[in-house]
């Protein structure tokens, strides 16, 4: 007999192994096809042919930025269903990310957009305005607060679409930003971005222990000794910054933080520090996945990847709401 | 309040007085925005003008009758289609938030005509079969899916989201993948537009849309006692499943016939039927108060459109989302505040 830890472990490091396969398939496919053992000669032993030099400049960072984007949604999601208890909640269906494009196609209009690290103020500023206003409108049920943030998506899309038509040279940048991508950006500075994910997976990690009390209920979680209201507004915090930096990267990509936290919930059982461990692996492997698909899917040309997210998640969506929306109602 | 029974032979109807007053109120602001929007273009046009132009005589015969007219046509037909199509489904599934364009009819519709467009180039008539298949099509699914819940409900209103998400994706795939000429022509109606609607795009839908508010006008009256419950209507001798499936013929075809020449104009279906309901401090929500609410919503919005980016002129679908959108939150605040 295993112990559960031991055999949690092992389903860790099995996702690891997937996720580095994974990524080195999806560093092969697009365009121009490179073999994957090719991809690891790259990688390990640099000879400056064409191949590698694709592998190197283009396909590795593409993938680096969707293993980021892919932690930031997957643990964001397991992080808002987790403190609003709702199995049918997620940063873009809520809106958030829908919040952080808009603050960003806004302050593009105002000239705000001075350099990455002001965009990223604006990503962050809107997907924290989004989710307090959605919250505070849909808090009574799940199904009502799913319906706020469809609805306050579809405003901050359609002023965003008109401010584009407005002045469309400067917006034309910017039109990634309406339907999630990843292609091109790794030319973009993301550093910082990638960087911001990266602790503030950490800190989700951190905050996942007393989470987990929060999510008992607040009596149980004072008795068990953790400080309700900071451990909320920590993990707020930590929901902003992952949704806020990964739409400043790739644009509003919907159904990823759905899909990570329900796939995970019987592997998890109930533990939020292994939801959170494993969301950050299972998110980027769906993330590559997706990106994979938006290159196969056309004869020429991309996909963009949210399309690709939506094809899949609106089924778990539909799912998730007859396996838990019923009790709701 | 007071009511009056309008007699017709043998049969007579019972009408608030005060729906009377708003439907005549309606139609008078309907009647001043169609002259607004004729007037309204490139150059201003005095009503005087318009008039005569109408008539057939003066300068701008040909920017007024054959440029403006089909476009405020098109604002006015389509609006009370959609306003009707809306006010079916919040009485079908009893919620304000059950409204057609919400639950992703419209997006099933355009698929059916993005489908038609891009593999048999068809026609006005295949493009309106298309997408009233499309948007059945969706309803089905729909259906389908939310069963064990009833009609009723956000369930069904958040499968449509979910159903909706899928299908949006779908159609950008589709645009995607078609040749450039066809891609821009979809585009161009992918937020909902009157850009560009001629009179040549015009008889098809007319006639369709005509033909179902004329048979929804002889199913009101059942359609209001179903609302009162199914034992109600039952012993009132309604006969349920026919009258169901009669308006979801009639509020999908609506909403398909206005996609495949229109786009996808969202949330005009959402908030006449209230808005309307409203007006005419009516119980439930009536069709006819709603049929002429979404028409002025669309005439207006439409107008928006042209005016807000002068002398650009942004799809109507662009205002109707963001000022629609800002309704449905609202509804929902409401709601919160309720309990």
């Amino acid at each position: 007999m295993i112990s559960p830890e031991i055999s949690r472990t092992l389903v860790l490091v099995a996702g690891l192994a997937a996720l580095a396969a994974v990524a080195v398939v999806s560093v092969g496919i697009g365009a121009h096809g490179v073999a994957p053992a090719e991809v690891v000669r790259a990688l390990v032993a640099f000879d400056g042919s064409g191949d590698h030099t694709i592998v190197r400049d283009i396909r590795l960072p593409r993938a680096v930025v969707g293993i980021g984007v892919g932690a930031a949604l997957g643990v964001a999601g397991v992080l808002v269903q987790t403190l609003s208890r709702n199995p049918l909640a997620e940063p873009g269906i809520l809106g958030v990310t829908a919040g952080a494009g808009f603050a960003m196609t806004l302050g593009a209009a105002l000239g705000l957009n001075v350099s990455s690290s002001a965009e990223l103020v604006l990503a962050g500023a809107g997907a924290a305005l989004a989710a307090v206003l959605v919250y505070s409108v849909g808090r009574t049920s799940p199904l009502r607060l799913v319906l706020t943030g469809v609805a306050l998506s579809a405003v901050l899309a359609g002023i965003s679409l008109g401010l584009r038509l407005m002045v469309p040279d400067v917006f034309d940048r910017f039109r990634f930003w309406s339907v999630g991508s990843l292609a091109g950006r790794e030319k973009d500075p993301v550093l910082l971005p990638l960087l911001l994910i990266g602790l503030a997976v950490v800190a989700a990690l951190l905050l996942a222990r007393p989470l987990n009390a929060v999510a008992l209920g607040e009596n149980v979680a004072r008795t068990l000794g953790a400080n309700v209201s900071r451990v909320r507004l920590a993990a707020l915090a930590c929901i902003t910054v992952l949704a806020g930096a990964a739409t400043a990267v790739a644009g509003p990509i919907l159904f990823v933080g759905l899909m990570v936290p329900l796939a995970l919930r019987p592997l998890a059982k109930s533990s939020v520090p292994w939801l959170t461990a494993y969301a950050a692996v299972l998110g980027p492997i769906l993330m590559l996945v997706s990106d994979m698909g938006s290159r196969v899917l056309l004869p020429t040309g991309e996909v963009p990847v949210a399309i690709v997210t939506a094809f899949f998640g609106g089924p778990v969506l539909i799912w998730a709401v007859r396996r838990y929306g019923a009790g709701t109602l | 309040m007071s009511a009056l029974a309008l007699r017709a032979g043998r049969r007579a109807i019972l009408v608030e007085r005060r729906t009377l007053t708003a439907s005549a109120a309606l139609l008078t602001a309907l009647a001043g925005l169609a002259l607004l929007g004729l007037c309204h273009g490139a150059s201003w046009a005095t009503p005087g003008e318009v008039l005569a132009a109408l008539g057939g005589s003066g300068d701008s015969v040909v920017v007024i009758r054959d440029w403006r007219l089909p476009r405020v046509l098109a604002g006015l037909i389509f609006g009370l289609a959609l306003g009707v199509a809306g006010a079916i489904f919040q009485n079908l599934t009893r919620n304000p938030m059950g409204s057609p364009d919400v639950i992703g009819l419209d997006a099933g519709a355009y698929t059916g005509a993005l489908v038609v467009i891009t593999v048999f180039a068809g026609g006005p008539l295949l493009l309106a079969a298309g997408s009233v298949a499309g948007g059945l099509a969706v309803a089905t699914a729909i259906y389908l899916l939310s069963s064990g819940g009833g009609l009723s409900g956000l369930r069904l209103v958040v499968i449509g989201i979910a159903v909706s998400a899928i299908v949006t994706a779908l159609n950008s795939w589709i645009v995607l993948r078609a040749e450039l000429e066809v891609a821009m022509a979809a585009a161009g109606w992918h937020a909902g537009s009157l850009n560009g609607v001629d009179w040549a795009d015009l008889p098809v839908p007319f006639v369709i849309i005509g033909t179902l508010l004329v048979v929804m006008a002889g199913s009101a009256h059942a359609m209001h006692q179903a609302t009162l419950g199914d034992s109600v209507a039952a012993a009132t001798g309604v006969g349920l499943r026919r009258l169901r499936l009669l308006m979801v013929v009639v509020g999908v075809g609506c909403t398909a016939t206005v996609t495949s020449v229109a786009g996808p104009i969202v949330f005009i279906a959402l908030a006449a039927p209230q808005i309307g309901r409203r007006l005419a401090g009516a119980a439930g929500v009536p069709l006819l108060p709603a049929a002429l609410t979404g028409a002025l919503l669309l005439m207006g919005a439409d107008l928006a459109a042209q005016l807000l980016l002068a002398p650009e002129s942004l799809p109507v679908g662009v205002v109707t989302t963001a000022i629609g959108g800002c309704y449905l939150i609202w509804l929902l605040a409401k709601e919160v505040r309720r309990r």
